[in-house]
């Protein structure tokens, strides 16, 4: 036998110490990153956020610079988007809107997410009739359309951006619901549970640190996926008069004052259009990406 | 060797599951008692109600549909068993713990192994400082002899092996210093080398802890290996106890001479296992008579009619079947005579 060269034992020394820099989060992070696809999703949706963070600063105009002189210009190297009917500047309008379009989507999620996964945990791990009550009210607003029952809301709370987002975030509480439910279902049959409670752990301990982490992965990528469909919504409403009053640069708003001018300015449409189409395509690659690296069924 | 104190005695103890076909008692009126420092077996097979005994000393039960339906479980005395949970999370982990079969499960993935030794020290020790956890946790798992313990506190279970798991499940539950330990299969999932490990490992920290050990499982090898008493349980009842030698060399009932008899024994080559024949009987399908009738070669008639009770045999020796009643063995007796 000979000895080994100690300059071979450095890369297996190495080796186990990239693998002790492993845990769950690290591998989907790891997974993720190989996700071209995702990648650029996530990209997308930086560069939003970005907008939406910086737009005040980056915007050469304001939301309401109306310049009556210079209605309806199509895109030029001063106007870049163009401008709208009170002759304001949808390139600034379209920066700002990433800000009202964003934060409903983000602000909604975050709330139905919140609700969603307290009930959703609630029911999964008492069971008997606490589940019974909180399912079938999640039943009864999942059987009519997302978007009926978001007017419905809206009307009651009169329209307002704020409300908008209300009834966006109280819409998507079953979804989320139902979805931590089930996961809360099969993780409580887990055994690290049974000792958990075998070591004498108190019940809401068991919910927040041992049941709550491990349910968490779907409503991550839910969530994602949540806040493209809130945009969405979002805009949807804006469209219908029940969202962003004017003068907010809504985008979904700013689609429904361009339809007049559909003919003669198509860029008072097109371009808030393809922002709210960017976001959602941006938010959805991310999400399926997301999907695939947090789904332990996908781990090679 | 003198009787040493009785520090868990479970009396008369029936665990019932109601479900939709009815009340089914899968832990129907079972005695036993757990010595200070010793380690009692629990042998049977599967669906013989070894599990549910354990879950129900610990109160972990999943409720509905299971409950207890009558019977005590006295620790150190008193009865724990109508504890309500909260008198019983001071019980758990801190008096009486228990590790499962699964060390591929029992530990919680998203958590490094040292927030969960910690997370489980805290619980029972209100007022440590993080850092006195840390070092307990360690010590822990430095008597359980895993190596380099201050690493392994930053690992995720994924990371350790089967039997390592099993060593850490082992730190976790003795992290307060139980009077008891309940071992539920420790070894089933592991692989025979990694079996015999644990099950020194279990013997030597019962010798310099003096914890008694619960072990429940199927393997008649694991229990002559370790275990000083055993109860050997058939159908949701007890069916023979003693002391692991005259089990071994002198079993009573049918059934422990017929688990006796399916063990392999390498010295002999023969041409096919012994097996009992038939199936361990659904809980609650036998109204009547003995529990073991059906699969039994010594079967007579008393046996299908009427329920043994346990027989004394010997000091520490009891065994139900009607063999051992000794007005039967006079009857017996006399009709050979006769005849």
């Amino acid at each position: 036998m000979t000895t080994p060269d100690p300059k071979n034992l450095v890369p297996a020394e190495q080796e186990v110490q990239m693998e002790r820099e492993t845990g769950p989060w690290r591998d989907a992070w790891k997974n993720f990153r190989k996700n071209k696809i995702a990648l650029v999703g996530s990209v997308i949706v930086f560069f939003f956020i970005l907008l939406a963070i910086f737009g005040p600063w980056i915007a050469p105009e304001g939301i309401n610079d109306q310049k009556l002189t210079e209605r309806l210009k199509s895109p030029s190297s001063q106007y870049w988007f163009g401008t709208d009917d009170f002759g304001r500047d949808i390139f600034s309008r379209v920066i700002l809107g990433a800000r009202i379009s964003l934060g409903v989507g983000f602000f909604s999620v975050i709330g139905s997410v919140i609700v969603g996964s307290a009930l959703g945990i609630i029911a999964g791990y008492y069971g008997k009739w606490v589940d019974t009550i909180i399912s079938r009210v999640f039943d009864i607003m999942l059987a009519f359309p997302s978007i009926l029952l978001a007017i419905a809301v809206v009307s009651v709370l009169g329209p307002s951006l704020v409300n908008a987002l209300i009834a966006i975030a109280i819409i998507n509480i079953p979804n989320f619901g139902r979805l931590i439910r089930s996961k809360v279902l099969t993780v409580k049959q887990e055994e690290y549970i049974t000792s958990a409670r075998a070591i004498g752990m108190k019940d809401f301990r068991i919910l927040i640190s041992h049941i709550l982490p491990n349910s968490l992965a779907p409503v991550i990528v839910a969530g994602t996926l949540a806040v493209a469909s809130a945009i969405i919504e979002a805009a949807a409403l804006g469209f219908l008069g029940l969202g962003a009053q004017a003068p907010a640069p809504e985008w979904g708003k700013m689609l429904a004052d361009a339809r007049n001018y559909l003919r003669n300015a198509p860029w008072t449409m097109i371009f808030p259009g393809v922002a709210i189409m960017l976001t959602v395509l941006g938010f959805n690659l991310m999400g399926d990406g997301l999907r695939d690296a947090l789904d332990p069924k996908m781990k090679t | 060797m003198t009787k040493r104190k009785a520090v868990l005695e479970v009396k008369n103890l029936q665990t019932s599951f109601f479900t939709d076909d009815g009340v089914i008692p899968s832990v129907d009126y079972v005695d036993f008692e757990v010595r200070e420092g010793e380690i009692l077996g629990i042998v049977g097979e599967s669906g013989s109600g070894k599990s549910v005994t354990s879950l129900s000393v610990m109160g972990l039960i999943p409720s509905p549909p299971g409950k207890i339906t009558s019977g005590e479980i006295l620790y150190n005395g008193t009865d724990i068993s109508k504890y309500n949970d909260k008198k019983m999370r001071s019980i758990r982990g801190n008096e009486i713990a228990m590790i499962f079969q699964e060390p591929m499960t029992s530990l919680n993935p998203l958590f490094t192994i040292g927030s969960q030794m910690k997370e489980a020290v805290l619980l029972h020790k209100k007022g440590w400082s993080k850092k006195q956890a840390h070092a307990r946790a360690v010590e822990m798992l430095k008597l359980v002899g895993l190596p380099r313990a201050e690493e392994l506190m930053k690992d995720y279970p994924h990371q350790l092996s089967g039997g390592m798991r099993q060593r850490v499940m082992i730190a976790m539950a003795l992290v307060c210093d139980p009077k008891v330990l309940i071992a539920d299969e420790p070894t089933t999932a592991l692989d025979v080398t990694i079996q015999a490990q644990i099950l020194k490992l279990m013997k030597d920290l019962n010798t310099r802890l003096n914890t008694a050990i619960i072990l429940i499982t199927h393997d008649l090898g694991v229990v002559a290996e370790t275990c000083e008493r055993v109860v050997v349980m058939y159908a949701g009842k007890v069916v023979e106890e003693g002391p692991v030698e005259k089990i071994f060399t002198n079993p009573e009932h049918p059934y422990t001479k017929g688990l006796l008899a399916s063990v392999p024994d390498m010295r002999f080559k023969k041409q096919s296992l012994y097996s009992i024949p038939g199936n361990v009987p659904k809980p609650g399908s036998i109204k009547e008579g003995c529990r073991f009738a059906a699969r039994c070669s010594e079967v007579f008639g008393r046996c299908t009619v009427e329920s043994p009770p346990l027989y004394q045999t010997a000091a520490e020796h009891k065994t139900r079947c009607f063999l051992y009643d000794t007005e039967e063995v006079a009857n017996h007796d006399r009709a050979i005579v006769e005849s």
